[in-house]
Protein backbone atom coordinates (compact mmCIF):
# COMPACT_ATOMS: atom_id res chain seq x y z
CA UNK A 1 0.00 0.00 0.00
CA UNK A 2 0.98 3.66 -1.07
CA UNK A 3 0.94 4.92 2.99
CA UNK A 4 3.22 1.81 3.71
CA UNK A 5 5.77 3.20 1.73
CA UNK A 6 5.57 6.74 2.92
CA UNK A 7 5.48 5.63 6.41
CA UNK A 8 8.78 3.55 5.60
CA UNK A 9 10.80 5.73 4.37
CA UNK A 10 10.02 8.32 7.18
CA UNK A 11 11.09 5.56 9.15
CA UNK A 12 14.59 6.28 8.71
CA UNK A 13 16.79 9.47 10.24
CA UNK A 14 18.89 9.37 7.17
CA UNK A 15 16.16 9.56 4.91
CA UNK A 16 14.51 12.38 7.02
CA UNK A 17 17.73 14.32 7.09
CA UNK A 18 17.74 14.24 3.16
CA UNK A 19 13.80 15.72 2.86
CA UNK A 20 15.39 18.41 5.07
CA UNK A 21 18.29 19.42 3.31
CA UNK A 22 15.49 19.13 0.52
CA UNK A 23 13.32 21.63 1.91
CA UNK A 24 16.19 23.78 2.76
CA UNK A 25 17.56 24.07 -0.65
CA UNK A 26 15.01 22.39 -3.18
CA UNK A 27 16.25 21.08 -6.74
CA UNK A 28 19.33 19.69 -5.53
CA UNK A 29 21.51 16.72 -7.32
CA UNK A 30 23.11 14.14 -5.86
CA UNK A 31 26.18 15.78 -5.52
CA UNK A 32 24.92 18.53 -3.93
CA UNK A 33 22.97 16.67 -1.26
CA UNK A 34 26.22 14.40 -0.67
CA UNK A 35 27.96 17.84 0.32
CA UNK A 36 26.02 17.82 3.77
CA UNK A 37 25.65 14.09 4.55
CA UNK A 38 28.01 11.72 6.25
CA UNK A 39 27.57 9.29 4.35
CA UNK A 40 28.53 7.14 0.63
CA UNK A 41 27.30 7.97 -2.26
CA UNK A 42 25.53 4.68 -2.47
CA UNK A 43 24.40 4.97 0.48
CA UNK A 44 22.44 8.17 -0.06
CA UNK A 45 21.47 6.54 -3.68
CA UNK A 46 20.15 3.99 -2.15
CA UNK A 47 17.97 6.28 0.36
CA UNK A 48 16.74 8.69 -2.64
CA UNK A 49 15.28 5.49 -4.70
CA UNK A 50 13.12 4.68 -1.66
CA UNK A 51 12.05 8.17 -0.70
CA UNK A 52 11.06 8.34 -4.81
CA UNK A 53 9.30 5.22 -4.95
CA UNK A 54 7.15 6.77 -1.89
CA UNK A 55 6.80 9.67 -3.85
CA UNK A 56 8.35 11.96 -1.39
CA UNK A 57 10.43 13.18 -4.03
CA UNK A 58 9.87 14.25 -7.32
CA UNK A 59 12.98 13.90 -10.27
CA UNK A 60 13.12 16.28 -12.61
CA UNK A 61 15.96 16.16 -15.71
CA UNK A 62 17.86 18.74 -16.76
CA UNK A 63 20.01 18.19 -19.47
CA UNK A 64 22.32 15.52 -17.83
CA UNK A 65 21.25 16.27 -14.68
CA UNK A 66 18.92 14.84 -12.23
CA UNK A 67 17.40 17.21 -10.31
CA UNK A 68 15.51 16.08 -7.05
CA UNK A 69 12.38 18.08 -5.44
CA UNK A 70 10.57 17.55 -2.55
CA UNK A 71 7.12 16.44 -3.28
CA UNK A 72 4.69 17.79 -0.33
CA UNK A 73 1.87 15.52 -1.88
CA UNK A 74 2.60 12.62 0.09
CA UNK A 75 2.97 14.82 3.31
CA UNK A 76 -0.59 16.23 2.38
CA UNK A 77 -2.20 13.09 2.03
CA UNK A 78 -0.91 12.16 5.10
CA UNK A 79 -2.20 15.59 6.95
CA UNK A 80 -5.59 14.72 5.32
CA UNK A 81 -5.89 11.34 6.76
CA UNK A 82 -4.28 11.52 10.37
CA UNK A 83 -4.35 15.21 11.00
CA UNK A 84 -7.06 16.89 9.56
CA UNK A 85 -9.30 14.44 10.72
CA UNK A 86 -8.98 14.39 13.97
CA UNK A 87 -7.67 17.71 15.02
CA UNK A 88 -9.20 20.22 12.97
CA UNK A 89 -11.17 21.31 15.33
CA UNK A 90 -8.68 21.24 18.01
CA UNK A 91 -6.50 22.98 16.87
CA UNK A 92 -8.73 25.84 15.34
CA UNK A 93 -9.81 26.03 18.76
CA UNK A 94 -6.26 26.94 19.50
CA UNK A 95 -6.04 29.51 16.82
CA UNK A 96 -9.33 31.42 17.37
CA UNK A 97 -7.75 31.38 21.90
CA UNK A 98 -4.54 32.81 20.02
CA UNK A 99 -6.38 35.53 18.01
CA UNK A 100 -8.45 36.37 20.62
CA UNK A 101 -5.83 36.75 22.99
CA UNK A 102 -3.94 39.13 21.12
CA UNK A 103 -7.15 40.83 19.69
CA UNK A 104 -7.22 41.78 23.54
CA UNK A 105 -3.15 42.78 23.93
CA UNK A 106 -2.99 45.06 20.90
CA UNK A 107 -6.75 46.73 22.51
CA UNK A 108 -5.72 47.07 25.61
CA UNK A 109 -2.38 48.57 23.79
CA UNK A 110 -3.96 51.11 22.33
CA UNK A 111 -5.72 52.40 24.92
CA UNK A 112 -3.28 53.15 26.81
CA UNK B 1 20.64 31.73 -13.29
CA UNK B 2 18.98 30.56 -10.54
CA UNK B 3 15.20 30.23 -10.29
CA UNK B 4 12.42 29.12 -7.92
CA UNK B 5 10.50 25.83 -8.46
CA UNK B 6 8.18 23.49 -6.89
CA UNK B 7 7.23 20.03 -8.18
CA UNK B 8 4.42 18.04 -7.29
CA UNK B 9 3.87 14.74 -8.44
CA UNK B 10 0.27 12.69 -7.83
CA UNK B 11 -0.97 9.63 -8.87
CA UNK B 12 -4.77 9.61 -9.57
CA UNK B 13 -6.59 6.53 -10.62
CA UNK B 14 -7.97 8.02 -13.88
CA UNK B 15 -7.38 7.73 -17.45
CA UNK B 16 -5.34 10.54 -18.88
CA UNK B 17 -8.18 11.89 -21.58
CA UNK B 18 -10.51 12.06 -18.38
CA UNK B 19 -7.56 13.85 -16.09
CA UNK B 20 -6.93 16.23 -19.17
CA UNK B 21 -10.56 17.49 -19.44
CA UNK B 22 -11.10 17.83 -15.59
CA UNK B 23 -8.17 20.50 -15.88
CA UNK B 24 -9.33 22.28 -18.15
CA UNK B 25 -13.16 22.66 -18.26
CA UNK B 26 -15.06 24.50 -16.03
CA UNK B 27 -17.51 21.46 -14.98
CA UNK B 28 -14.56 20.10 -13.21
CA UNK B 29 -12.42 23.00 -12.46
CA UNK B 30 -15.50 25.01 -10.49
CA UNK B 31 -15.68 21.62 -8.31
CA UNK B 32 -11.74 21.10 -7.10
CA UNK B 33 -10.17 24.39 -8.02
CA UNK B 34 -12.39 26.93 -5.68
CA UNK B 35 -15.02 27.78 -7.98
CA UNK B 36 -12.96 28.94 -10.57
CA UNK B 37 -13.04 28.58 -14.62
CA UNK B 38 -10.54 28.92 -17.01
CA UNK B 39 -10.52 30.47 -20.50
CA UNK B 40 -8.61 30.06 -23.26
CA UNK B 41 -8.80 28.41 -27.24
CA UNK B 42 -6.46 25.76 -25.95
CA UNK B 43 -3.99 26.48 -28.65
CA UNK B 44 0.17 27.47 -28.91
CA UNK B 45 -0.46 31.01 -28.34
CA UNK B 46 -4.17 31.46 -27.15
CA UNK B 47 -4.43 33.94 -24.12
CA UNK B 48 -5.70 32.22 -21.68
CA UNK B 49 -7.11 33.02 -17.73
CA UNK B 50 -8.53 32.03 -14.84
CA UNK B 51 -12.04 33.65 -13.75
CA UNK B 52 -13.13 33.82 -9.99
CA UNK B 53 -16.96 34.34 -9.18
CA UNK B 54 -18.24 37.55 -10.10
CA UNK B 55 -16.02 37.57 -13.66
CA UNK B 56 -12.34 38.65 -11.67
CA UNK B 57 -9.85 37.61 -13.76
CA UNK B 58 -7.39 36.33 -10.75
CA UNK B 59 -4.74 34.80 -13.24
CA UNK B 60 -3.52 35.24 -17.19
CA UNK B 61 -1.39 34.32 -19.09
CA UNK B 62 -0.66 32.26 -22.95
CA UNK B 63 -0.74 28.58 -23.83
CA UNK B 64 3.05 28.11 -24.61
CA UNK B 65 2.80 24.19 -25.30
CA UNK B 66 0.08 22.04 -25.86
CA UNK B 67 -0.28 17.99 -26.34
CA UNK B 68 -3.58 16.43 -25.74
CA UNK B 69 -3.74 14.85 -23.43
CA UNK B 70 -0.24 14.84 -22.41
CA UNK B 71 1.10 18.17 -21.59
CA UNK B 72 0.27 21.32 -21.48
CA UNK B 73 2.66 24.51 -20.63
CA UNK B 74 0.87 28.07 -19.95
CA UNK B 75 2.81 31.49 -18.95
CA UNK B 76 1.16 32.36 -15.98
CA UNK B 77 1.01 35.57 -14.14
CA UNK B 78 -1.45 36.52 -11.13
CA UNK B 79 -3.35 39.66 -11.58
CA UNK B 80 -4.93 40.50 -8.26
CA UNK B 81 -2.23 41.01 -6.00
CA UNK B 82 -0.02 43.92 -7.11
CA UNK B 83 3.56 42.43 -5.15
CA UNK B 84 2.30 39.14 -7.29
CA UNK B 85 1.43 40.37 -10.53
CA UNK B 86 5.08 42.74 -10.20
CA UNK B 87 6.96 39.25 -10.47
CA UNK B 88 5.40 38.89 -13.85
CA UNK B 89 5.26 35.59 -15.51
CA UNK B 90 5.95 32.39 -14.15
CA UNK B 91 5.44 28.84 -16.11
CA UNK B 92 3.29 25.89 -15.86
CA UNK B 93 3.90 22.58 -17.08
CA UNK B 94 1.40 19.68 -16.50
CA UNK B 95 2.47 16.35 -17.47
CA UNK B 96 0.12 13.35 -17.75
CA UNK B 97 1.71 9.78 -17.85
CA UNK B 98 -0.31 6.56 -17.90
CA UNK B 99 1.14 4.27 -15.34
CA UNK B 100 -0.95 0.91 -14.95
CA UNK B 101 -4.31 1.87 -13.94
CA UNK B 102 -3.31 5.23 -12.66
CA UNK B 103 -2.08 8.31 -14.30
CA UNK B 104 1.09 9.88 -12.94
CA UNK B 105 0.44 13.70 -12.95
CA UNK B 106 3.30 15.86 -12.84
CA UNK B 107 3.04 19.84 -11.74
CA UNK B 108 6.05 22.04 -12.50
CA UNK B 109 5.74 25.90 -11.54
CA UNK B 110 8.58 27.95 -11.90
CA UNK B 111 10.18 31.28 -12.03
CA UNK B 112 13.39 32.79 -13.26
CA UNK B 113 13.67 34.43 -10.28
CA UNK B 114 14.77 33.75 -6.94
CA UNK B 115 13.08 34.25 -3.38
CA UNK B 116 9.82 34.42 -5.66
CA UNK B 117 6.58 35.25 -3.43
CA UNK B 118 4.55 33.94 -6.44
CA UNK B 119 6.12 30.72 -6.24
CA UNK B 120 5.37 30.73 -2.41
CA UNK B 121 2.13 31.58 -2.62
CA UNK B 122 0.93 29.20 -4.99
CA UNK B 123 3.23 26.61 -3.10
CA UNK B 124 0.53 26.70 -0.21
CA UNK B 125 -2.60 26.33 -2.60
CA UNK B 126 -1.55 23.52 -5.42
CA UNK B 127 -1.20 20.56 -2.31
CA UNK B 128 -4.68 21.34 -1.14
CA UNK B 129 -6.25 21.56 -5.53
CA UNK B 130 -4.51 18.62 -6.59
CA UNK B 131 -5.71 16.56 -3.73
CA UNK B 132 -8.90 17.66 -4.37
CA UNK B 133 -8.79 16.83 -8.03
CA UNK B 134 -7.33 13.51 -6.98
CA UNK B 135 -10.30 13.11 -4.74
CA UNK B 136 -13.36 14.15 -7.16
CA UNK B 137 -12.03 11.84 -10.22
CA UNK B 138 -11.53 8.89 -7.83
CA UNK B 139 -14.36 9.47 -5.39
CA UNK B 140 -16.83 11.35 -7.08
CA UNK B 141 -16.35 14.04 -4.89
CA UNK B 142 -13.73 17.11 -4.36
CA UNK B 143 -12.39 18.11 -0.76
CA UNK B 144 -14.85 20.67 0.81
CA UNK B 145 -12.52 23.32 1.35
CA UNK B 146 -11.77 23.41 -2.43
CA UNK B 147 -15.27 24.39 -3.53
CA UNK B 148 -15.46 27.93 -2.71
CA UNK B 149 -13.87 30.80 -3.74
CA UNK B 150 -12.41 31.70 -0.52
CA UNK B 151 -13.70 35.44 0.83
CA UNK B 152 -10.17 36.90 2.25
CA UNK B 153 -8.41 36.18 -0.94
CA UNK B 154 -10.79 38.59 -2.89
CA UNK B 155 -9.51 42.09 -1.32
Amino acid sequence: MRMDAIFKALADPSRRKLLDELHKENGQTLSELCEHLEMTRQAVTKHLVLLEKANLIAVVWRGREKLHYLNPMPMHEIYERWIGKYERHRLQALSDLKRGLEQKKTKKAKTK
Amino acid sequence: MKKDQFVYVTYIRTTPEKLWKALIEPEFTRKFWVNTTQESEWKPGASWKIKAPGDMITDSGEVLEIEPPRRLVLKWRNEFRPELKAEGYSRLTYELEKEGKSVKLTVIHEMEKEGSKFIQAVSNGWPHILASLKSLLETGESLEETREWPREACK
